[in-house]
């Protein structure tokens, strides 16, 4: 008697798990608290951090679908937080991403392919100071029940979209490559 | 062993460090005052380098003054003098210490490692913390002055020594020099 009410129980349970997978959920909204923007350069050799405190993103996600998939990510470059004030007032100014005329780097992705289990290949278009490049780079995603987790960086040339002109044109300061990271927490609804 | 000088080592390293503060006192003000520019960056670092590297060398002249103790005070000094020339010694020892470890400090509390070169990476001891690098930028500064003023009070008292007591406390430590005692 106790075996058949496990088993139905159970079965009823792998339905029910079925039917969740076939109506897949579509992660639409980020929790901007629990993600993040960072960044890492070099320094005179010295790895240097640092972070943008205010950023948006809009995301049409289902991982089952991914051919189907955006993502628009906005962020705000005076938000910059390069740990010293000095730095920051200096790369909010004209010669770095001159804030004033292009408050935003943007980033809208062209393609998303599945690549491994929770993990995709991600195109793009990334446009700061008004200049605009094909980047791409890996994502991964954890789930935590409607809570996914998505965690990607890619390198970036600052000359490419002429970030630090002048006298910081040269790269024996202030390295050419940047890494960006990101990890952002979506919501997912159906 | 010729006890009324000092060895060629230990002058060496007592000008070298002479010379290597002098250096570091003037570029950690200029750098401070300037615009920030790619110039103040490269200044901040050689500065940090050049910081490490005097760190490095007071540890080798406590070593060495262990090895080859420096000679005894001028016979014509009274106890008491002889006292403060001393405790004069161990501050000047212990600022030349704790000057670059208040700088080395402060660099991790700004979020800047100190790489020693550009190849020796130095722990960060503390974490980032922009108000406690504000801090210790002020008592980096503060330790620096200190330092500074009793090295013009080291000056002028082997000044003293040479000109007003004329006796061979400087000599001894001039390069090139040879103590008056020892030519007799």
């Amino acid at each position: 008697m106790t075996s058949r009410l496990l088993l139905t129980t159970g079965s009823a349970f792998a339905a029910l798990l079925l039917t969740l997978n076939a109506h897949a959920l579509e992660y639409k909204a980020i929790d901007t608290a629990k993600s993040n923007v960072t960044f890492s350069y070099k320094q005179m050799g010295v790895v240097m951090d640092g972070k943008f405190k205010k950023f948006a993103a809009q995301l049409n996600f289902d991982p089952s679908k991914p051919a189907a998939a955006k993502a628009t990510l906005e962020i705000d470059l005076a938000t910059i937080d390069t740990g010293s004030g000095e730095a920051d007032q200096e790369v909010t100014g004209k010669s770095w991403f001159n804030t004033a005329a292009f408050p935003k780097a943007v980033f809208v992705s062209n393609q998303i392919k599945s690549t491994a289990a929770n993990q995709f290949e991600v195109t793009g278009k990334l446009t700061i100071k008004g200049q605009t490049k094909d980047i791409s780079f890996p994502l991964k995603q954890t789930a935590q029940g409607n809570v996914g987790v998505f965690n990607g960086s890619f390198v970036m040339r600052r000359a490419d979209f002429n970030i630090g002109e002048g006298m910081w044109a040269k790269f024996d300061t202030v390295a050419n490559e940047v890494q960006v990271n990101f990890q952002i927490t979506a919501l997912a609804s159906k | 062993m010729n006890r009324s000088t000092y060895s060629p080592i230990a002058k060496v390293l007592h000008w070298a460090m002479a010379l290597g503060i002098f250096g570091l006192v003037a570029l950690g003000s200029i750098m401070s005052d300037m615009e920030f520019s790619p110039e103040k960056l490269q200044y901040f670092s050689w500065h940090k380098w050049a910081g490490v590297s005097i760190f490095a060398l007071v540890w080798v002249r406590l070593v060495w003054r262990w090895i080859s103790p420096p000679p005894p005070y001028a016979e014509s000094m009274s106890i008491n003098m002889q006292r403060l020339a001393h405790a004069g010694h161990i501050a000047l020892y212990a600022f030349m210490l704790i000057v670059p470890i208040s700088g080395w400090l402060m660099s991790s509390a700004k979020g800047v490692q100190t790489v020693w070169f550009g190849v020796v990476p130095l722990p960060d001891l503390i974490g980032k913390d922009k108000a406690l690098g504000h801090l210790l930028e002020e008592v980096h500064e503060t330790l620096s002055w200190t330092l500074v003023t009793l090295i013009a009070g080291h000056v002028l008292a082997a000044l003293k020594h040479h000109f007003i007591d004329r006796d061979d406390t400087l000599r001894r430590m001039a390069p090139f020099i040879k103590p008056k005692q020892d030519a007799s």
